[in-house]
Parts: C-alpha cells; sequence; structure tokens
C-alpha cells in the first residue's frame, strides 16, 4: 500500500479506484501507450524544450494520474504546452507513448470542460472547424478568427508578416475544398459515434 | 523514372509554396516521377489528434485508403507501395497512423467501419510511408544527387535544421539517429555547402505554440537562431514547412520580443538543390522568404530580387525603463 495523503485519506479512494483514472487513459490512447509501465525516473522532464512553462513535469503528471487526481491533472496545462517533438518519447526507457497520453489528455480536458486556459482548445477547434468545413486547412480564416478571439492586441505587431505572407503568394485568401467533402463528411460523422474500447 | 506517390500537405499550396515550386524542379534531374494522391485531405496536423480520437485517426486514414488505390496505375509505370509526404508533421501522422492500426488492432477496426461509411478501406501496412528527404537520400543517394551539381554551393555556410517530428519517433528506424541524424549534413555537403557543425538540429520550432503560447515558442525559436548565429551559419536549411514559417515568419516578432537582432535566413534544402543543379533562383521560389536570403546568397554569387521586408513593429523610446530578458547587440539597442 502506498503512502497516502490526507486529502486521499478524506476522499475515502483506495488503491484500486485510484488505478482506474491510469486505466481509462491508457485506454483512450491511441497505440499500446505503456502508461502502466512508467517508472518516474524523470528523464521525460529532463528531456522536454518546454518544461518550464508547463504546471507539471511529465513524470509528475503520471504520478498523478496514478493516484487518481482527475481534476488535478485534467486541469493541468501540460499536456496543452507540449510542443510534441518526441525528445521524452524516444529517451523514455520503458517506451510510454507520452506524446500520446498528452493527445488523450487534452480530449478528455475538453470534454470535462476542465482547461484554465481557452487559448489552445479554441485554436485546436477552429482548425478542425476549418478541416471540416474544407478538408484542407485554410490559414487565413484559421489565423483571423484565432487571433481576433485572443490576441486582439497582437493584431497590430502581426500585420506586416501578414501582408508580406499575402504579398509573397503564402497565404491564400480564399480556402481550397476538396472534391469529396460529402465522402469525408460522412466518414467522420460516423468515426464520431466510435470510442475505442478494447 | 521511379514512380512514388505523393501527399503535398496543406502548406505546400499556401506558405510552403516555394519548397512545392523547387521539389518539382529536382523531380526530373533525379528521374523521380511523384503522382498526387488524389483529392487527399488535410493530416490534422497536431490539432486534430488532442480533440477527438478516431476523427482524427479516420481523417488521417482516408489518405492511406486513397493512396492503397493509386498503388498500381493505369499508364503502366510499374506498382509503388511508397507515399512520399515533404512535411514533417504530415509524413508523421500518415506513418503514426499506419503504425498504430498495426499496434492497436482494434483501432485499426474502428478506424475501418468509419471509413468503410464512405465507401473507403484501409489493410495497414499496405503503403510505406516515407519522407522526401528519406527518399532522396537512401533511394536515389548522396553520390548521384553530387553527380548532378553544377553550380556548387562553395563558401555558403549553413546550418541543417532537421526539427523534430521527421527523426522522432521513428517508427520503422528509418534515421541514422534519433537526436544526431546526419541525412540532411550530407546531402547539403554534396552540394558544395560548408555544413556546420549544429547541435540543435532535432530541436523543436514550437510548433503551434507560435499560435496558442507564444513566448514559449519565441524561446524555442531564439534558442535555434541564437545557436547557429553563434557558429557563425549565414543560413538555415529545414525539411519542413512548419519550421519554417517559425523561423521565418515569426523572427520578426520574436526580435521584438526578445529585444535581440538577428537575421537569420531559412531556405528549404529543395531551394538549395535546385540553385546547386543550376536553376534560376526565381523558379526555385527564392525571395520569397520573410527574412531574406540576400546576403547568404551573395556569398555563392546569386542574385536574390529584391524584396521587402515586413518593416519591425515601432519601438517606444518613452515609457518606463522595463527589464530585458536577452540582449545579444547591447550597443546597437541603445543607440536606437
Amino acid at each position: 500500500m502506498p503512502h497516502m495523503t490526507d486529502e486521499r485519506v478524506r476522499a475515502g479512494l483506495n488503491r484500486e479506484e485510484d488505478l482506474s483514472l491510469l486505466h481509462e487513459v491508457s485506454m483512450k490512447t491511441a497505440g499500446v501507450s505503456h502508461l502502466e509501465m512508467c517508472i518516474q525516473c524523470g528523464t521525460c522532464g529532463g528531456s522536454c524544450p518546454v518544461a518550464q512553462d508547463m504546471d507539471h513535469t511529465p513524470r509528475m503528471l503520471f504520478a498523478m494520474l496514478r493516484a487518481g487526481m482527475r481534476e488535478e491533472v485534467l486541469r493541468s496545462n501540460t499536456p496543452w504546452i507540449c510542443v510534441s517533438c518526441y525528445h521524452c518519447v524516444v529517451r523514455c526507457p520503458q517506451e510510454v507513448h507520452i506524446a500520446d497520453v498528452m493527445y488523450t489528455l487534452k480530449g478528455m480536458a475538453i470534454q470535462a470542460k476542465l482547461y484554465s486556459d481557452s487559448t489552445a482548445p479554441h485554436f485546436s477547434q477552429t482548425f478542425v472547424d476549418m478541416v471540416e468545413t474544407f478538408g484542407r486547412s485554410y490559414e487565413l480564416g484559421l489565423a483571423s478568427r484565432h487571433y481576433l478571439k485572443h490576441f486582439p492586441l497582437r493584431l497590430p505587431g502581426m500585420m506586416p508578416m501578414g501582408f508580406g505572407m499575402i504579398s509573397k503568394g503564402r497565404m491564400s485568401i480564399m480556402p481550397k475544398k476538396i472534391k469529396h467533402m460529402d465522402q469525408l463528411t460522412t466518414i467522420l460523422d460516423h468515426a464520431k459515434t466510435l470510442e475505442l474500447t478494447s | 523514372m521511379n514512380r512514388y506517390l505523393f501527399y503535398p500537405g496543406c502548406s505546400m499550396e499556401s506558405s510552403a509554396k516555394a519548397y512545392m515550386e523547387s521539389l518539382n524542379t529536382i523531380l526530373e534531374p533525379l528521374e523521380l516521377t511523384f503522382e498526387e494522391i488524389d483529392d487527399w485531405n488535410c493530416c490534422g496536423a497536431t490539432e486534430y489528434l488532442g480533440i477527438n480520437l478516431i476523427p482524427a485517426y479516420s481523417l488521417i486514414a482516408r489518405n492511406l485508403a486513397l493512396a492503397a488505390k493509386q498503388k498500381n496505375n493505369a499508364n503502366g509505370s510499374g506498382s509503388t507501395r511508397t507515399v512520399v509526404a515533404p512535411c514533417s508533421a504530415c509524413y508523421l501522422n500518415l506513418a503514426k497512423a499506419d503504425y498504430y492500426m498495426q499496434e492497436r488492432p482494434s483501432l485499426g477496426a474502428k478506424v475501418n467501419e468509419a471509413l468503410q461509411a464512405g465507401g473507403l478501406q484501409y489493410t495497414p501496412g499496405t503503403l510505406d510511408v516515407r519522407h522526401l528527404i528519406d527518399v532522396l537520400v537512401y533511394d536515389v543517394g548522396v553520390e548521384t544527387i553530387r553527380s548532378k551539381v553544377v553550380r556548387p554551393l562553395t563558401g555558403l555556410r549553413v546550418a541543417p535544421y532537421m526539427g523534430c517530428m521527421l527523426p522522432r519517433p521513428d517508427y520503422k528506424h528509418r534515421w541514422s539517429d534519433h537526436e544526431h541524424p546526419t541525412e540532411l549534413d550530407d546531402l547539403l555537403r554534396a552540394l558544395g555547402a560548408d555544413v556546420i557543425d549544429y547541435p540543435l538540429t532535432t530541436e523543436c520550432c514550437g510548433g503551434h505554440m507560435t499560435q496558442i503560447g507564444p513566448e514559449t515558442a519565441f524561446e524555442l525559436i531564439r534558442r535555434l537562431i541564437a545557436d547557429a548565429d553563434d557558429r557563425g551559419a549565414q543560413m538555415m536549411a529545414t525539411v519542413c514547412p512548419m519550421c519554417q514559417m517559425n523561423i521565418d515568419a515569426y523572427q520578426n516578432e520574436m526580435n521584438h520580443y526578445f529585444h535581440t537582432d538577428y537575421h537569420m535566413p531559412i531556405l528549404f534544402f529543395t531551394q538549395l538543390m535546385g540553385l546547386a543543379f543550376g536553376r534560376d533562383p526565381k523558379e526555385l521560389g527564392i525571395g520569397v522568404e520573410l527574412v531574406s536570403s540576400r546576403n547568404a546568397m551573395a556569398h555563392i554569387g546569386v542574385e536574390v530580387p529584391v524584396t521587402q521586408e515586413p518593416a519591425a513593429p515601432k519601438k517606444k523610446n518613452e515609457g518606463l525603463p522595463m527589464p530585458r530578458r536577452w540582449t545579444k547587440h547591447e550597443g546597437k539597442e541603445v543607440v536606437k
């Protein structure tokens, strides 16, 4: 029996209940996550180029998962700061699919509406909206919608860059749409009804 | 002619147009035929995976299913099972979907259930997903590339920037190393360029963080540029549209944020190949970068069309004194 903090004793959590969160995250992660095999060595946090901006290092986050601290884990900014550079993934001695676990945690945080800063979830959602409408990404639409909503004060400073991109033909004014958008929509609509259960 | 299936990815049509243009010029001399996957869709970048798993993988797998249908093509040019992606994020997503659908059969089954709603199907393992530079270095070969060089890039000091999503996580063990791969170095050396040691070659450019957490991204961009600059690079060479975009388009904002004055142009490696193969800078899209490569190109006697760089955001001369986080050219700053 591991040492339990006072809060955990008060919450009446026992070890079996604790592990359910770990299993849920592992189940929802693409591929075989190896999350249960984490040995808390900290190689991930030590390899991370953006750990200084994270609420918790990946190692600590995995310890919290194991301890069943659902709300704290889903509120953590760690998955949103992760840049998916896969440094930790290739160095992890237990081959935990760390970056993919971060994607899973983002999805769970969005579903539970438990994120502290909406910038990143909204950006992802806006990107997905563009893809679900056109089948391709649409940079101008994405950037303008995103900056107006989250960084209106950054816009004046961004203008020269935006004009530069457009004048050099590096940003299309109009979105491109794929031919069989209806087919893609059918696939995605059906996919949304499915979940990984085994 | 060696035939490959080609997944361009969204940026090749817009922000990385120069990558596409320069790529088109090197295909013929290297006897490559790239056949675009018909009606491909966006790979979802790093955004869709964090929203909803099965739709994200179905989005990627639609491309794989379409590509598999194109394996044997009509004009009798032989069959191929290799899909080439020039963008590191697209490459990783396609490779990842193919790999995880095999590693986790239940994922493969669900994704195929979704695909079938649209009349498609994909058997994981059918295709070989590879990045452009992988094909150039390992199929075409560095020696063949060297033999096509008519204007060696002698005297051009280049920092070879591989980026993070290409050599990692490397599901199929394609690269010489996960953290210090040498493929790009070898290729650039074959072009005659003076390739510097660049230990940060596989560090991240910040990816989408320039959009959602700029301070985090600016620090990553600063490290990459500062190190290349310290080591005397005149420019950087990249293999990924996202890296090019972050280093190029956000350099100005990064400089403003840190009060630095870097000027580090970054070009696609295919643009340098085109140059070495004797093509005109204009047809290679040289000059559409926001941080002009004019000075770097002058070292090898290539003239770049004059382009207007975006004006730096105005600095206020008045106001409360603020602490500086990083100043490279202290003297210069004070004069301004």
